[in-house]
């Protein structure tokens, strides 16, 4: 391979890599947006949309940057709401439903737990424009995580009736877990380059953490042998398509809308 | 970058003080800190913004402001958005949050009380309205991202509280 082509390749993989980390907020933010006006109580649901806000803004910072470096004229949006569902790298945990506010709860909690170590290392990057998007969203992140596990806490270690379903919601979820660090070719093209965080090293403190708080909400750690797969590499569960037929709708029915 | 650092041209600089956050209109955009320069070249005025929050929906809303603000003045802006260094509260001047307080939004704490205060663990946060500490938590959210809400036990009104960001 010639110097040049080096270069567009790493070049490729690192958009690749930014659509790795923006799409899991993008879809999460989407959920957490269906929740506008429908969470259980006032504060939830503000606070619910709250962070479904912080991640859409996090989602801009990374889209407009990837735009700014892809060839052609691409544009956030472009990316946002064109791309096919092969093309969303996001993994499965953050395409799951709000079947109740367990389920909210819990896909919030498992998701920021991996999130918080995620930016923390994303500090480290040799890209500035990464560590600036990290350093700003870690903040926010943090009070996502405290927001999860405090609901974590108070419906596992609350009536029978709310540690049931927040144990089912964990135990049905956990599966997702794993692969949250699992790498993608990009992934390691980037870690090498010493872009990319490498998120296998993230596992053992994640499932430290997480079986933490678990403990304090006095519910099982689920131990589970078998785990999902498949969203960062495009492959979605049948959740997607809804999520992007309801996202997608306006811009592909009015191409280039503006509000 | 520090607080001390920022440049503001000086003649733009009472233009710009003019420019309200559109969510807490007492608060000028330099009081809240999300202005990092401001320069001026010939009738060419460049200005640097920051946001908050990252999906803070004011911060096109203030861009706006800025360029209308400024061309009335008879420049011709153009405004910039910046992540780094990212804004946190210690950006908010003194003035600011008296302005916050006087409006009825509790100025952010230190980090370690903030923290305390939202855990629940010590009643920190002082009522806008009666000044007194005897405040609980209602919600870690509140009207925007930027805040929580509390509630006052002494004279039971309801308030919002500037979150601290570090």
């Amino acid at each position: 391979m010639s110097s040049k082509q080096k270069d567009t390749r790493l070049h490729e993989d690192k958009i690749k890599y930014i659509y790795g980390i923006a799409d899991n907020s993008l879809i999460l933010g989407q959920r957490l947006g269906e929740l506008t006006g429908h969470g259980p109580t006032l504060e939830t649901d503000i606070a619910l949309t709250n962070i479904s806000l912080d991640l859409f803004g996090q989602v801009r910072s990374y889209f407009q940057y990837a735009a700014q470096i892809s060839s052609g004229e691409v544009t956030e949006d472009d990316l946002a709401f064109l791309r096919t569902e092969r093309e969303y790298l996001n993994v499965l945990l953050v395409e799951q439903p709000n079947t109740n506010f367990a389920y909210t709860i819990g896909r919030q909690f498992l998701f920021d737990h991996f999130h918080i170590l995620l930016m923390t290392e994303l500090q480290k990057s040799k890209d500035d424009t990464l560590v600036a998007i990290a350093k700003k969203s870690i903040k926010e992140v943090s009070y996502h995580k405290r927001f999860s596990s405090d609901w974590v806490k108070r419906l596992g270690d609350g009536t029978q009736e709310s540690k049931e379903k927040m144990q089912t919601a964990i135990n049905d979820l956990w599966r997702f877990t794993d692969e949250l660090f699992h790498t993608t070719k990009a992934d390691e093209a980037m870690i090498k380059a010493g872009i990319g965080v490498d998120v296998k090293q993230l596992k053992d403190t994640y499932y430290k953490n997480v079986s933490e708080v678990l403990e304090e909400a006095t519910l099982e750690v689920p131990n589970l042998k078998y785990f999902q797969k498949g969203g960062k590499e495009g492959i979605h569960s049948e959740q997607m398509g809804y999520i992007l037929s309801d996202m997608q709708y306006m811009q592909r029915t009015y191409p280039g809308m503006k509000w | 970058m520090t607080k001390e650092e920022v440049h503001i041209d000086e003649v733009l600089e009472p233009i710009l003080r003019q420019v309200p956050d559109p969510e807490i209109p007492v608060l000028s955009i330099l009081d809240l800190g999300v202005v990092r320069e401001a320069r001026l070249d010939g009738k060419k005025a460049s200005v640097k913004i920051t946001p908050t929050y990252s999906g803070c929906p004011a911060m096109d809303v203030i861009g706006d402001d800025i360029v209308t603000a400024l061309k009335q003045a008879g420049f011709e802006a153009k405004v910039d958005l910046i992540l780094a260094p990212a804004w946190s509260t210690d950006w908010i001047t003194e003035t600011g949050r008296k302005a916050l307080e006087d409006y009825g939004i509790a100025p952010p704490m230190d980090a370690s009380a903030d923290k305390r205060a939202l855990l629940g663990e010590e009643k920190l946060v002082k009522c806008p309205q009666c000044k007194s500490t005897n405040t609980h938590l209602v919600s870690q959210f509140g009207s925007t991202a930027c805040k929580a809400l509390f509630k006052c036990d002494d004279c039971q009104e309801p308030f919002d509280y500037f979150k601290c960001l570090i």
